[in-house]
Order: C-alpha cells, then structure tokens, then sequence
C-alpha cells in the first residue's frame, strides 16, 4: 500500500509534482500514466525516501519510507535510470545489497537464475544490454521479497519475449496480494497489464480511476451506423447537441447519441440498419486526449524557461 | 541470457531482519572489493610504497662514492624508505574519492540509499572499510620498504636502524597519515559527489595550498603553513622537527581537518536529494 498527501516536490522554481494524493492498493496492478517531463519518476523517488517532499508527505506500507527498518523486505524497485556501478558483476551487486540485510548468497543466486542472468552474473555490468540491464534490476527490486514493488518503465529496453515476461510477473506478484506500481509511457503495455490508473500530467493528477472507466470516460461516444436509407436517418436523428456526420465508406457518424438511442430511433421510424457500432477509444487515444492540453502548455513553458533541469 | 524462469513466481524468503551497521559494513566489503579498477589500483600503491623506496636506495648507493661532504652530510636515510609514501598519498587520496564518487557517477547511489535509507550508516561503513583496507595494506607495505631500503643503504653505511630514536614513529605514522590522507579524499568525494571535482578539491587542498601561501607576507606564511592539512600531517614522518608542528600535534590537526570534512559530508548527505 503506497499514500501519498498532497505530495508536493519544487526543483529551484520548477513544480516537478504538484499536490499530488493517491492510494496505490495491494493485489492489483496499479499503472502510473503520464507524458515524459510529468513527474512519474520524482513520484517514484519521494516514495523511496531519494528526494524529500517540498511539502506533503507519501508512505509505503504505512510508514515513510526512510523509517523502514528492513526496507528491502518491504519495498522491491526499479529505477528507469540506471541505478548499478558499471565495474561490478551483477552478483556483487546484488549481492552487496542483500549483505545490508543478512540476505544470503543463495538468494541472490536465486534470484540471479529467476530473471533468467546466470550466464552472465559474473560479467561486469557495464557490459550489460538494457535488457539485461532491466532484469538485474527485477532481481535487485525482488532481492528482499518484498511486499510492495514499485517499477519504472520496467518494459524498456525488453524485447517480445522479455515483456511478455514481465507482464505475467507483475500479474503474479498482484496476484500473490503484493502492491504493484508501474509506470510506463506505453499505454497499450498499460492496457494489457494494469488494473487500475494513476494518470499525472505537469505533475498534478488527472485520473485515478480503474482502467475500463478510464477509456470510456476519454472515448469521445462516437457511433457508426449503416443504413440503405441514410439521408432519411440523417434527417431523423439530427437535433441540437447531436452532430451526423459522413463517415467512411458511406457510413455515419454520430456524436451525442448512444447505439441503444439510434437503433430505437430507426426502429420507430422503419428505417433498415446493417451496422450500429460504437466506437471505443483506444487507451492511448483515451490518454492522449486528457494529456494533450497539459503536453501543449509543458511544450510552451519549456521553451521560456529552457534550463530548467527536472530528474523526471 | 537464456530462458526465463516459468511458472512467473518470485521465490519466497525468510525475512532476515534489519538493516545494521555491521550488515552495512560487509555490504561496503564487498562493494570495495568487487571492482577490479579499485583492488587493482591497491595493488599498485602497494608495490610502489616498496619498490620506490627499494630504487631509490639502490640509487643513491651507486651514486655515494661520487657525492661530495655537503651532500653526504645532508643525506637522510629514513627519507629515501619514504619516498614511496609520496606518490602513494595521491593515489589513496584519489581512489578515497573515488570510493564515493563512482557511486554517483554510476547511479549506484540510488540502490545503496534505497537499501540503507536512514544513509549514514552507508557513509561510515565505506569509511571504516577504507579506512582498515589502507591501513592493513600499506603499513606493512611502509614497513617492508623501509627495511627492504635500509638493507640496500647497509651496503655503505648509510642506513638507519628502525630501532634508532624516532624511526619506528616515522614508519608506523606514514601509515596512518596515508589512511587519514585516504579518509579525507572520501569525506571530500562525499561532500562534492562528482569524481573531477572530488579530484580537484583533494590536490588543491593538498597539493596546490602550499605553493599559494607564497603570495602572503613572509610572517603570514610561516604562521599559517605549518597548519596545512599536507605539512600538519606530513610532521609525524619527520625525524627532525624544522618548522613543522611537533609530530602528533600535527596528524591532529590533519585527523581535525577530517573529522569536520566527514562531519559536513553526514550532514549534506542526510539533507540532500540523491
């Protein structure tokens, strides 16, 4: 379980997250959505105690994080940037990590096996690709068993195979009555893996809302319809706050109207339909559309203040 | 890379307890140890604290015969065994920054303070581990090249006993100057958290202080300088006082220096983002 109270983080005179309350509860993947610059991975880092709030507060399992006595048995992350000294194998790292918490080496061998590194845990990091790189940092984020995982943008670098991976690890880990955070900026990674959404824009929540509430709040309820008598329908279903427009391959389109509306209308009229189909906005349409104001004005902004520096 | 571990279940664990300073500490061992650039460049000062000594001494012993009374009176046996300690008190100077530095260069800061939040436990472990890795390798190091260069010096008559008055003070201090030395480039590391900086902050103080006193009145000079962090601690390896502080007045005053670079090093990492 991760709270967060009107969590609030300035870097000089840049707002990098602004007021920000959420609750990330256990048992489901709870995805963490917004444009890059919105703040996800300061988010990230006032939870795990790295940066200080400006004001608010946020905690992990109802303590603040730098006051967990065993950390790593309560919280498991992975930081997007690159959080392992390039020298050192990825055994030594871990295990190194796990030496703070009298963890042994057979658990980090463990866990060296599970993300799949055992040909190459005793090659320096350095070396590593980035999805190597991303699995050494599952295993680092899972090193203590922890009962909260918090992941940022754990689907990078990963190929097919690596991603399908990583999805049925974050749906185990859920499953198995763990709080899961993820960020991404791939909304149909999202789509296809969370449960829940935590949707941030200029650092200020936009939604925190389930991920099929999400989609239909955004879809812009638009239906299709088909009919041999078009013009006719057209004259029927028009009416002040509907629009019917001519949509592709002599289909319309109708704003303002649900399907169950339009299939009643045609029926009281006798007008024949071959297709009525709403239409459902894709998660990512879903999430461009609530974001794009808040992408626009970041854009403007940045280009007035261009040295503003911001770790998001 | 091969094949991923299915069914997707994380492996349970018997939670172990907290996080303690001795736990740290074991962490900071094998962080210290597990990077080859690091044991590799404690290697090197090893065998240069002896081999310098060894060369020099062998040089001067070759060029005795040839030497005229003024230097041959002039000469000090105990500071060719030295010699070595010269460059070695750069190099653990630098790796002492470096111990810290690379840490934020790399981002690993960020898994050691998730690891250890409370974070000054991480700071005293890398210096305790330092600190007695320094120690252990580079007094014995000190020691063997004093013999080793005393035993080369024997061949002329040239030599000091190391049980001559002072001389044991001598050798043993160059050890525990160059682990204060070491101390005071990681609490220096810690404070600046960049690796050119650290670098640049360490030789300044250490190295580029002392000609700079030069441009101040000749009293200022002799008043102030023998409290620099180089000539205080340098007294404790000096068999004759000159115009330093007496021995062990001066590795305090450098111990000094060190305690409150450590000190404001705590004090920004507590209070600072990572």
């Amino acid at each position: 379980m991760i709270e967060a109270r009107n969590l609030t983080k300035d870097y000089g005179s840049k707002r990098a997250v602004d007021d920000l309350s959420f609750t990330v509860e256990p048992g489901v993947v709870t995805g963490f959505l917004g444009p890059n610059g919105s703040g996800k991975s300061t988010t990230m880092r006032l939870i795990l105690g790295l940066d200080g709030p400006t004001a608010g507060e946020v905690s992990v399992n109802g303590e603040h994080y730098r006051d967990l006595a065993a950390p790593l048995h309560e919280v498991g992350a992975l930081l997007e940037a690159r959080s392992v000294h390039t020298g050192r194998s990825a055994y030594s790292h871990l295990l190194a990590l796990a030496q703070t918490h009298g963890i042994t080496k057979r658990r980090v061998q463990e866990l060296i096996d599970f993300v799949g590194l055992h040909e190459v845990a005793r090659k320096r990091a350095g070396q590593f690709s980035l999805g190597m790189g991303q699995r050494l940092g599952i295993a680092t984020a899972l090193l203590g068993d922890p009962k909260t995982v918090i992941l940022d943008e754990p689907a990078n670098g990963l190929d097919p195979e690596g991603i399908h991976w990583m999805r049925h690890l974050l749906k185990g880990l859920a499953d198995e009555g763990r709080t899961v955070f993820v960020s991404s900026h791939l909304m149909s990674e999202m789509a296809l893996t969370a449960d829940h959404l935590i949707v941030i824009g200029r650092g200020k929540l936009i939604a925190d809302t389930s991920v099929d509430e999400f989609v239909a709040r955004a879809s812009a309820k638009v239906v299709l319809v088909r009919s041999p008598e078009q013009e006719r329908l057209r004259s029927q279903l028009e009416a002040p706050g509907i629009t019917v427009s001519s949509g592709d391959r002599g289909a319309l389109e109708v704003h303002g109207l649900t399907a169950e509306q339009i299939g009643d209308t045609a029926a009281a009229h006798g007008i024949a339909i071959h297709a009525l189909t709403p239409q459902q906005a894709s998660l990512e349409e879903a999430f461009m559309s609530l974001t794009r104001s808040e992408i626009e004005f970041a854009t403007l902004v940045d280009e007035e203040q261009p040295a503003a520096g911001i770790a998001a | 890379m091969s094949t991923l571990a299915s069914p997707q279940r994380i492996p349970r664990l018997e939670h172990t307890g907290r996080v303690t300073q001795l736990r740290v500490f074991v962490s900071e061992w094998t962080k210290l140890r597990s990077v080859r650039s690091t044991t590799w460049s404690l290697a090197a000062a090893f065998v240069v604290t002896i081999a310098i000594p060894a060369i020099a001494a062998a040089v001067v012993s070759n060029h005795w015969p040839h030497m005229n009374a003024h230097d041959r009176a002039e000469f000090q046996p105990l500071d060719v065994s030295l010699a070595g300690v010269q460059l070695a008190q750069l190099a653990i100077g630098v790796l002492g920054v470096l111990v810290i530095t690379a840490e934020y260069s790399t981002g690993m800061i960020r898994a050691s303070m998730t690891a250890v939040p409370r974070r000054l436990p991480v700071l005293w472990a890398k210096g305790a581990v330092y600190a007695l890795v320094v120690v252990a390798l580079l007094t014995p190091a000190i020691v063997l090249g004093f013999f080793v260069s005393q035993a080369i010096l024997s061949g002329r008559h040239i030599d000091i006993a190391f049980s001559a008055a002072g001389v044991p003070r001598v050798v043993l201090g160059a050890g525990l100057y160059l682990t204060v030395i070491g101390l005071f480039g990681l609490a220096l590391g810690a404070i600046v958290r960049n690796t050119a900086g650290g670098i640049a902050a360490f030789a300044g103080l250490m190295f580029v202080l002392p000609p700079l006193m030069n441009v101040l009145p000749k009293s200022w000079n002799a008043a102030a300088s023998p409290y620099l962090p180089l000539q205080a601690g340098e007294a404790i390896m000096r068999l004759q006082r000159g115009d330093q502080l007496a021995p062990w007045t001066g590795f305090a005053v450098l111990c000094a220096y060190t305690a409150t670079a450590i000190a404001l090093a705590a004090l920004l990492l507590r209070h600072r983002d990572v």
